[in-house]
């Protein structure tokens, strides 16, 4: 049951930092965007969206994964 | 469900909201939790997660089915009537809304599809208010609609999930049908020559002059390889993005839910706990909806398009 811990914290903690470090250039190069060219703000916002979507994705497998691991399989394992 | 007679623990609480209502054929000989012996194979309700493991591939999840398929009624319900009720003037009330949904599904299309289909659109639109309606039964309250079922049931144990987005079935049905959609419109549009050129020949392309023809069996395998499962990470990706997103915001409901057997104070904080999650999983629930619209749209795109008729490839 220790290793089943472990694991959903690697799970979760490796996915949480590659969606950090992702997320933080997405919203970097939109606000670049914008601020070069304003009348692009609109369009840009709804392709981040798009992107941030993409981005979510593996993480997110990642914590459905690890709450399913979490809630019902270790107790099973104790 | 409950231990001994008692209240259920947490565990039990959190295990009975996470499963589904499960019907299959059950192998003689299975225990439920080293207590009940099936005595016979036969077509029966899951009591326990032991039995829906013995089911193996004749298990149906009924909420799922039920809940996914009838807010698809309703969604063709509401969109007939008011197709039928459709004028030329200023649209005013319900007919306003589906105007506004038609017309943002219709424009996120053309960004992003340059061909003619008249199948693109309709299947955006279905995938979008479809997986958006079933993803809002995320924000019922966690126990109200099961409880009412297991008092129309009579069983307290009665398994029954209201949201058929957070079962990987549905998403991977929906996923896979757009992975054979994408299939069937590349080979419409390329040939089935076509398309396995498009397989073979991408992103390398194998020498076909000199000496070097000899490495052309090795470029072609590795241009499968990559364009497999690039071409095999789509529906995959799609349906399991949405399940893990959908799977983690009803855990952390039925996690706030879980205070509210510990005392009044308790229960009222999770009660605002409950109404700031539900505000921020509204954005969460349109944006999966959206996401996967589009990205249906993209793969569509992808399938029509033809790589030779780009004009600036050698």
């Amino acid at each position: 049951m220790g290793l089943a811990l472990i694991a959903v914290a690697l799970l979760i903690g490796l996915g949480a930092l590659g969606t950090a470090i992702g997320f933080a250039i997405l919203g970097g190069k939109l606000l670049e965007g914008s601020a070069r060219q304003p009348e692009l703000a609109p369009m840009l916002q709804v392709k981040m969206f798009i992107v941030a979507g993409l981005l979510d994705a593996v993480p997110m497998v990642g914590v459905g994964i690890a709450m399913y691991i979490l809630f019902v399989t270790v107790p099973g394992l104790a | 469900m409950a231990a001994d007679g008692n209240a259920s623990t947490t565990t039990e609480y959190i295990q009975h909201h996470l499963t589904n209502w499960t019907f299959g054929k059950l192998p003689a000989g299975t225990y439920c939790d080293g207590k009940s012996v099936q005595e016979t194979t036969s077509w029966v309700v899951a009591k326990c997660p032991q039995q829906m493991e013995a089911m193996g591939f004749s298990a149906i999840h009924i909420d799922s089915m039920l809940w996914s398929i009838g807010l698809g009624i309703v969604f063709l319900a509401i969109f007939y009537r008011c197709a039928k009720k459709a004028h030329t003037g200023v649209p005013t009330g319900m007919l306003n809304l589906i105007e506004i949904i038609v017309e943002f599904v219709d424009n996120t299309v053309k960004d992003s599809f340059q061909y003619r289909s008249r199948f693109v659109a309709p299947l955006a639109l279905t995938i979008f208010v479809w997986v958006f309606m079933m993803n809002l039964m995320d924000l019922m309250p966690v126990d109200v609609i099961p409880h009412l079922a297991t008092l129309v049931a009579g069983d307290p144990g009665f398994y029954f999930k209201i949201v058929p987005t957070t079962d990987p079935n549905v998403t991977l049905g929906m996923g896979f049908t757009v992975f054979f959609l994408m299939i069937a419109f590349s080979v419409r549009q390329k040939g089935l020559i076509g398309f396995i050129k498009e397989l073979t020949l991408h992103p390398f392309r194998p020498p076909t002059k000199g000496v070097a023809i000899i490495l052309a069996p090795v470029i072609i395998a590795i241009n499968l390889i990559l364009e497999v499962v690039t071409l095999l990470a789509r529906p995959v990706s799609l349906g399991l993005r949405l399940f893990g997103n959908m799977y983690a915001g009803e855990m952390i409901f039925i996690l706030i839910a879980t205070m509210f057997g510990a005392g009044l104070l308790l229960g009222l904080f999770a009660g605002v706990l409950q109404i700031g999650w539900a505000l921020f999983h509204i954005i969460i629930i349109t944006l999966q909806a959206f996401v996967f619209m589009v990205l249906t749209i993209v793969y569509m795109a992808m399938a029509f398009h033809n790589d030779e008729e780009d004009q600036f490839t050698n």
